[in-house]
């Protein structure tokens, strides 16, 4: 008697065995695809290689994008590693050619994986358009190209750059950076440029960008608890806080001050005036 | 005082009687008695009253004689609690009136059925407790102020129990009634009917009631719009003898109104619909010498809709549903022993309380607004409350008290997230201690009966007031969000009551005081921009040092002659903050007086009823004075003998001059029903 009940009890602790290590069984996960997830939005077959440039969005789209490339030989199917990349977006217009604020390529933890993004001002449109000067060097050689590609203004029609004369006369772009909105407290960024040249967008630091969001839908009304944007000098980015009390349409009224406190561009809202000239706008 | 007890040896029986109660819940079968004390003491049965008890007799047909006395036996549940002495109503429309007792209402309560916690699902206060059930199912009201309530829950102002009608048990065998009514003013039809069967082992009480009622009129004829409601109560109770000693009890409520108006807020009710149910079992003898164990298990539902989709004009389309769940547990025993009578109380309950707010733009390509008004929280309240009342010479001492633990858990991510807009570090989870005790004396000296006690309690916020978000008041119009880190409200309280009576003439004097610190109100927060189109500005709930309220009444019943009584009351109240600032809702001077006649099957009543100028209205919480009024209504009653069974019918007038007028009670001063003839027909099938 005593041993059939050891050995249930034996059998009783193997099945918990069995079935505790179940769990811890499973086959390591195959490296994925580390752009998995993103699209390509575009593929450049060139000196022998394919430049692919992936997005979180579904292609080249006005406002800041991010952008992620890799480099594939095609004799080998390989993606380069250590590799250096810089790039230069340039619109033809019909009148005269420009560039945007972009920042540098720099490499990712994936060390076959670049990136770095733009922030387009404009949509191409039929007479105009964009191309994208690309340079790029490994294993001792330097390869350059140029392709043409389409920026299209975002589907949902929403604001998210702004392109501007400041009161101190200098031309800015203003850019929101890509959120996820939620009825909470939501970390806003931008990014700042000044227009230097028509070629050259240096960032601007230590100015503020004064946030106040509103919904036009509902009497305009605020929300509570919000924080203007700052610079962040390690990042170069501007982040502060928005509060979305609700889901919907949300006009997020901007002021740029630059480091002496003066309005540079934005009005307040009040009972007389709506909006402000410099927005942002979201929708969820 | 050779009546007191050994202290030890009752302090024993209290331990007895908390063990039992803790562990007592699964033993279903009696205990037999180890008879190892046999305690040979006389039970004394001859408690005296001592309660500051109010009873709101409703009852049904069959019981004959109260029914008669009844003004209007067909009114709606809210007009029998108005008329009572304690309880006075807010009223936001024709239906869904929300009680106030001692000047405080829900959040203050405890409003049980049958000791059932249930809680409403409208964020704006639509569906007070009081609306999910009918005159048809319930027996009478007990009303008891202050800490006197803490038997039913953690309560500042009081308790309200409304206990459902039972045969239980009588050998009565099958009965029935059907009655109908009709009232002119807002063509209020009326129907309901109950079909009983009860012998000593087995009794199953069935009742169905139907109101239908459009806008009514206030006085001078004006039409008020959106009054209307339509409503049907569906309720069965059954008992079943499981032995001499044992009894198994169910009961359950199905409630169902559709298309209310309420005229005084912006918003109508689609829908308001509560299932409720219970399940009790019930023990004359328990463990030992304890008796009359009885345990309760129940579960309620509740779905609130409430929309504009009838008013013509509003700023924005939206959609406020509310849903509120309670499941819940009661288990109780007594025990006499010389000169003392011990009462032990475990009660809990849970809640989840949701209720959202979609809001639609008025460009069709924008995206819906939507916002969680209450983020489904989680309540879970366990307690224990231990009464003893104690015998002494022409006079009797009763004890009481209750410790509760109330959890929070805003179990929304969403609506977390919501409230972290404005309380950043806000937990998830809270937990409160609640306490209560209280002391009542009650002498005689001949006829004269004095009775007096100190109360402490507090209470936790209500859902509303600890989490809501962006709630709008239409009465101060502003919009209100929750605090989270609310304190508990602490009340200390006074009560007295003398009463005398003179020959025919009964007189008695009662009072009240409340010194309330932590006092829960909205208060505003002027850096806040409103949420709804139009407010005036938000309020965040707050506690406030202290408030002071107190409640006096005069009540005198004189017997003319046999057939003829007289009753009077008298009642003035007062409720200020710690700089003096009035509180909202407080009645001024109020009176009624009324003649009663009974004679054979002839009854009749003549009521004259109102309140004088309210002066100390609060223009903060969105009052204005409100004129004096003085009411009269006139009902008559006659039965008829038919065959075997008996036909009752009853008609009056009310607001017999048509007065236009409000009172403080009435939410954003809308104009209370103008004159109203009513008729009701009831016929008992014996
Ligand atoms: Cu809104
Ligand atoms: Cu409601």
């Amino acid at each position: 008697m005593k041993n059939i009940k050891s050995i249930f009890a034996l059998l009783v602790l193997s099945l918990g065995i069995v079935s505790c290590s179940d769990g811890t069984d499973d086959p390591l996960p195959v490296a994925d695809d580390p752009l998995e997830g993103f699209n390509l939005i575009g593929s450049f077959e060139t000196n022998g290689h394919a430049l692919e440039i992936y997005s979180e969005q579904e292609g080249f789209t006005t406002g800041y994008n991010e952008l992620f490339i890799r480099i594939k030989e095609l004799s080998t199917g390989n993606y380069v590693s250590d590799a250096t990349i810089h790039w230069n977006p340039v619109m033809h217009m019909t009148d005269k050619t420009h560039s945007c604020p972009r920042s540098e390529i720099s490499t990712t933890g994936e060390d076959t994986v670049y990136k770095g993004f733009i922030v387009f001002q404009m949509a191409s449109n039929d007479d105009e358009y964009w191309e994208l000067d690309l340079e790029y060097s490994f294993g001792g050689s330097t390869y350059t190209t140029t392709e043409q590609i389409t920026v299209n203004a975002p589907s949902d029609g929403k604001r998210t750059v702004n392109v501007f004369t400041g009161t101190d006369n200098v031309k800015y772009v203003l850019a929101m950076m890509p959120l996820t909105p939620e009825v909470a407290v939501n970390n806003l960024s931008a990014v700042l440029f000044k227009m230097e040249t028509m070629m050259s967008f240096p960032a601007v630091a230590d100015y503020t960008v004064a946030i106040d969001p509103r919904m036009p839908s509902m009497g305009n009304h605020s929300s509570p608890n919000n924080e203007d944007l700052l610079f962040d000098a390690d990042t170069g980015i501007y982040s502060g806080k928005l509060s979305l009390t609700m889901t919907g349409y949300w006009k997020i009224n901007l002021k740029l001050l630059n480091d002496q406190e003066d309005v540079l561009k934005g009005e307040d809202v009040t009972e007389e005036n709506e909006g402000s000239s410099l927005f942002f706008e979201i929708e969820f | 005082m050779k009546t007191i007890y050994p202290y030890g040896a009752w302090s024993g029986h209290l331990g007895n009687l908390i063990l039992a109660l803790c562990l007592g819940i699964i033993p279903l079968s009696p205990q037999k008695a180890q008879a190892q004390e046999p305690i040979l003491a006389p039970i004394i049965d001859s408690i005296l009253p001592i309660d500051l008890k109010e009873v709101i007799v409703i009852s049904s047909f069959n019981k004959g004689i109260e029914h008669k006395s009844q003004p209007k036996p067909l009114s709606t549940l809210d007009q029998y609690l108005e008329s009572s002495k304690k309880v006075s109503m807010v009223k936001r429309g024709a239906y869904a009136w929300d009680p106030m007792l001692n000047d405080m209402t829900s959040e203050r309560l405890s409003i049980t059925i049958d000791g059932m916690r249930i809680f409403g699902a409208c964020t704006d206060k639509m569906d007070p407790i009081t609306s999910y059930v009918d005159v048809s199912n319930l027996s009478d009201i007990q009303v008891e102020s202050g800490q006197q309530g803490a038997r039913h829950g953690n309560v500042i102002g009081g308790a309200l129990d409304m206990r459902l009608e039972k045969s239980d048990f009588r050998p009565l065998g099958w009965t029935g009634a059907v009655e109908t009514g009709y009232e002119s003013n807002n063509a209020a039809q009326i129907a309901g009917g109950e079909l009983n069967f009860s012998n000593q082992r087995f009794y199953v009480d069935m009742d169905l009631i139907y109101r239908k009622a459009d806008n009514y009129s206030a006085g001078g004829g004006e039409e008020v719009a959106f009054s209307q409601f339509e409503k049907y109560n569906l309720s069965t109770n059954a008992g079943y003898k499981v032995s001499e000693n044992q009894k198994l009890l169910a009961s359950f409520i199905f409630d169902e109104a559709r298309d209310v108006g309420y005229p005084a807020l912006p918003m109508d009710v689609s829908l308001a619909r509560a299932f409720i149910g219970s399940l009790s079992w019930l023990q004359d003898r328990f463990i030992g010498d304890l008796e009359n164990w009885e345990t309760k298990l129940y579960a309620n539902t509740i779905t609130h809709i409430m929309d504009d989709s009838q008013r013509p004009d509003v700023p924005i389309r939206m959609d406020m549903p509310g849903w509120s769940d309670t499941y819940g547990f009661y288990t109780q025993t007594e025990l006499a022993l010389d000169g003392h009578h011990l009462m032990g109380k475990l009660d809990g309950y849970y809640n989840r309380s949701q209720a959202e707010m979609t809001m639609y733009p008025n460009d069709p390509n924008e995206q819906d607004m939507f916002m969680l008004t209450w983020p489904d929280v989680r309540t879970l309240n366990s307690g224990i409350y231990l009464e003893d009342k104690i015998s002494l010479k022409e006079a009797s001492v009763k004890l009481s008290t209750r410790l509760a633990l109330q959890t929070f858990n805003v179990a929304d991510d969403f609506g977390l997230n919501s409230l972290r807009i404005f309380y950043p570090d806000m937990a998830q989870r809270q937990t409160r201690v609640l306490k209560s005790v209280s002391t009542h004396y009650h002498k005689q000296f001949k006829a004269l009966h004095l009775s007096g006690g100190f109360a402490y309690g507090d209470r936790a916020p209500s859902v509303s007031e600890g989490f809501g978000f962006y709630l709008f008041n239409s009465f101060d119009n502003h919009d209100y969000i929750g605090n989270p880190d609310l304190k508990n409200e602490k009340a200390l309280e006074a009560n007295f009551k003398m009463a005398l009576p003179i020959k025919n003439l009964n007189i008695a004097v009662e009072g009240n005081y409340f010194h309330t610190w932590d006092y829960i109100i909205g208060e505003i927060h002027p850096e806040l921009d409103v949420m709804t189109i139009g407010a005036d500005g938000v309020k965040v709930y707050t506690n406030l040092d202290h408030a002071n309220l107190y409640n006096v009444s005069l009540d005198m019943t004189y017997k003319l002659i046999s057939e003829l009584d007289w009753s009077g009351l008298v009642s003035y109240h007062r409720g200020t903050d710690q700089n003096g600032r009035n509180l909202p809702f407080i009645s001024p001077l109020a009176y009624s007086s009324r003649l009663t006649y009974g004679h054979g099957n002839f009854s009749g009543t003549l009521t004259l009823s109102g309140a004088l100028d309210q002066s100390d209205f609060s223009p903060d919480f969105g009052e204005d004075r409100t004129p004096a009024y003085t009411l009269l209504s006139l009902s008559l009653g006659k039965t008829f003998s038919i065959g075997g069974d008996t036909l009752y019918a009853k008609v009056g007038i009310e607001n017999i001059f048509d007065r236009y007028y409000s009172t403080y009670t009435d939410w954003n001063n809308i104009p209370r029903m103008g004159r109203n003839f009513f008729m009701t027909l009831s016929y008992a099938i014996n």
